[in-house]
């Protein structure tokens, strides 16, 4: 295994070696299952699709998201294993990348664990399994945005508790932008093209369409690029603040 | 050749603190040098320069010929490291711990396996292998910090506080350890404990508010302390005064310090060895001379005398 797989490994060890991953995914699956029975009224649609369950999505991630994220470098300050692993032949990058990957794999480990709701739609109707797909791999992407904000919030601060609600901030505003009534406040008085831009920066934009079934590559791009920035910020972050 | 640890006008500024300033160094391979300064003197932040953990302010850094800023992984792949104060993933084991860092330092297979068997024997860690890092007492965390800095076997060895927390039994085996290891490889140790600076390393060097202020072996320092070559002496109670009285007279003496009631204390003028002049004086002057002894000079009072106005400089 190379370093970058040995990062990973560890990283991903460390959810498990807690009681706090079992939580996590018992939460996150029960929390879906609320959403998507009776918020989403799943039964009572009358169409065979993970529309409803995909929808809450955007809502679920915002909390449990950043709660992932918020120990992967804050801890590591706060213990000063930071110096043991930046003073280890590790690049910058490989901790950075690393960190985040593990934290998108248990995150990945936590959606595939909600494939009974696939099998249930199959079993009751005749799903496009195609969009079903194509909202999994949303989901997936979103998360990792998520994910990517809260790894960089969490090398901002020692404390997890400040990681997370700060972390919980940025993403509701990147989501937010989004909203109907939100835009609205924005339309007549600036311009559209500027009202146009925010839009185009929320996840919910984005979000949406993939889960339609609409797989565009900007939309892709838009997810990647973010996930891109934010781990390129966590980079510098770590860097300025690893001797405080 | 070139030294393994190559230090040129090392310099770190946090905010409008200077906490190192100016220092230039070397450790050649076959050293271990004993860093040295009272709390806050810029020790750990030096050696996390060295490390490549913190970035310097201006200066250079050269582990093997090789800049740790140029080329940060080729240097640190040469370089143990135990951090101050032994920081270690809490959540982990011992044995996880050390399979990640071999992992990390390029260690596999049947390699991985002896080398770490090797090392866990060496610092006896077998016993405690598979417990939670974070229930250890203090100087086992310490012990497992120390494992990983020689894992891979490194050529240059930097050790903040290695003893700190270990009991007495512990710290001989660590001072034989780094004994056992010095022959090639370059060692910076940074101490407190100024007997293992005369047990175990080879070089001192003594900074006070980031300034490199005395830089020698033990015994070349100790020669500066104002007891060195000092002679203690030992009459009986009647003629101690009589000698206390007649000594300073001497142009060749510097003063003469009364102890107790019969044990005098010979500063010697210039720091010379005047054992036998005051041998062959009681001998002329009829003392009954009970113990005679002259005194190398007491690190410490050296460390004192350096670090005190150095700080009163500042
Ligand atoms: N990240 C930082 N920001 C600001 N000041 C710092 C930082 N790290 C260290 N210092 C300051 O630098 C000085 C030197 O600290 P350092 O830890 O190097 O001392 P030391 O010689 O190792 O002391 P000790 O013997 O107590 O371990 C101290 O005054 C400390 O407060
Ligand atoms: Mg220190």
């Amino acid at each position: 295994m190379n370093t970058l797989g040995i990062i990973i490994k560890r990283e991903l060890a460390g959810y498990f070696l807690t009681p706090v991953a079992y939580v996590f995914i018992v939460i996150f699956l029960f929390l879906n299952g609320i959403f998507t029975f009776y918020l989403g009224g799943f039964f009572d649609s009358g169409y065979a699709s993970l529309q409803p369950f995909f929808e809450f999505h955007p809502f679920l991630y915002l909390f449990l998201m950043p709660a992932v994220a918020m120990r992967l470098w804050a801890e590591e300050r706060k213990s000063g294993t930071i110096e043991l692993l930046m003073t280890l032949p590790v690049s910058l990058w490989q901790a950075v990348v690393g960190k985040f990957l593990a934290a998108w794999l248990f995150t990945a480990v936590a959606v595939a664990l909600t494939f009974p709701m696939w099998i249930t739609v199959s079993y009751l109707g005749d799903p496009d399994h195609g969009v079903i797909a194509a909202g999994y791999l949303g989901s997936l992407l979103m998360a990792g945005s998520y994910l990517a904000i809260g790894a960089c919030i969490s090398a901002v601060t020692k404390n997890q508790v400040i990681a997370f609600v700060v972390s919980v901030m940025i993403c509701f505003l990147l989501l937010i932008t989004g909203f109907p009534s939100t835009l609205e406040v924005f339309t007549g008085w600036m311009p559209d093209l500027l009202v146009e831009t925010l839009r185009s920066f929320s996840f919910l934009t984005h979000f949406d369409a993939i889960t339609r079934g609409v797989v565009e590559i900007k939309d892709m791009v838009f997810f990647l690029s973010m996930i891109l920035f934010w781990l390129y910020a966590n980079a510098v972050v770590v860097e300025l603040k690893k001797a405080g | 050749m070139t030294a393994l640890i190559e230090i040129q006008h090392l310099c770190k500024r946090f905010g409008a603190s200077k906490v190192v300033d100016d220092l230039t160094f070397q450790v050649d391979r076959g050293e271990v040098l004993g860093f040295l300064g009272p709390n806050g003197a810029g020790k750990s932040t030096t050696m996390k320069m060295v490390t490549g953990f913190l970035t310097p302010t201006s200066g250079t850094v050269c582990i093997g010929g090789q800049s740790i800023t140029e080329k940060p992984l080729q240097s640190r792949r040469q370089i143990g490291y135990l951090p101050e104060g032994a920081p270690l993933y809490a959540d982990m084991t011992p044995a996880a711990l050390l399979d990640f860092v071999a992992g990390i330092r390029g260690l596999r297979g049947e390699t991985k396996r002896q080398r770490i068997a090797d090392v866990v024997s060496r610092i006896q860690l077998g016993d405690v292998l598979n417990q939670r890092i974070d229930t250890l007492s203090k100087g086992f965390k310490r012990r497992v910090g120390l494992a990983q800095a020689i894992l891979h076997d490194p050529q240059v060895l930097i050790l903040d506080e290695p003893t700190d927390g270990l009991d007495p039994n512990q710290k001989q085996e660590v001072r034989s350890l780094i004994q056992e290891m010095a022959s090639d490889k370059a060692i910076v140790i940074s101490t407190h404990i100024l007997e293992e600076v005369e047990a175990v390393c080879s070089r001192a060097l003594i900074i006070a508010n980031g300034k490199l202020v005395a830089d020698g072996t033990p015994q070349e320092l100790e020669a500066r302390s104002r007891y060195h070559n000092a002679v203690s002496l030992q009459l009986s109670a009647e003629q101690a005064p009589l000698a206390a009285a007649r000594l300073p007279q001497l142009d060749w003496i510097d003063s003469c310090q009364t102890l107790d009631n019969r044990t005098l204390l010979i500063f010697p003028e210039g720091g010379q060895s005047v054992i036998r002049a005051v041998a062959q004086l009681a001998t002329t002057e009829g003392w009954q001379v009970e113990q005679i002894y002259q005194q190398g000079g007491k690190l410490d009072d050296v460390f004192r005398d350096l670090t005190d106005t150095a700080g009163a400089r500042s």
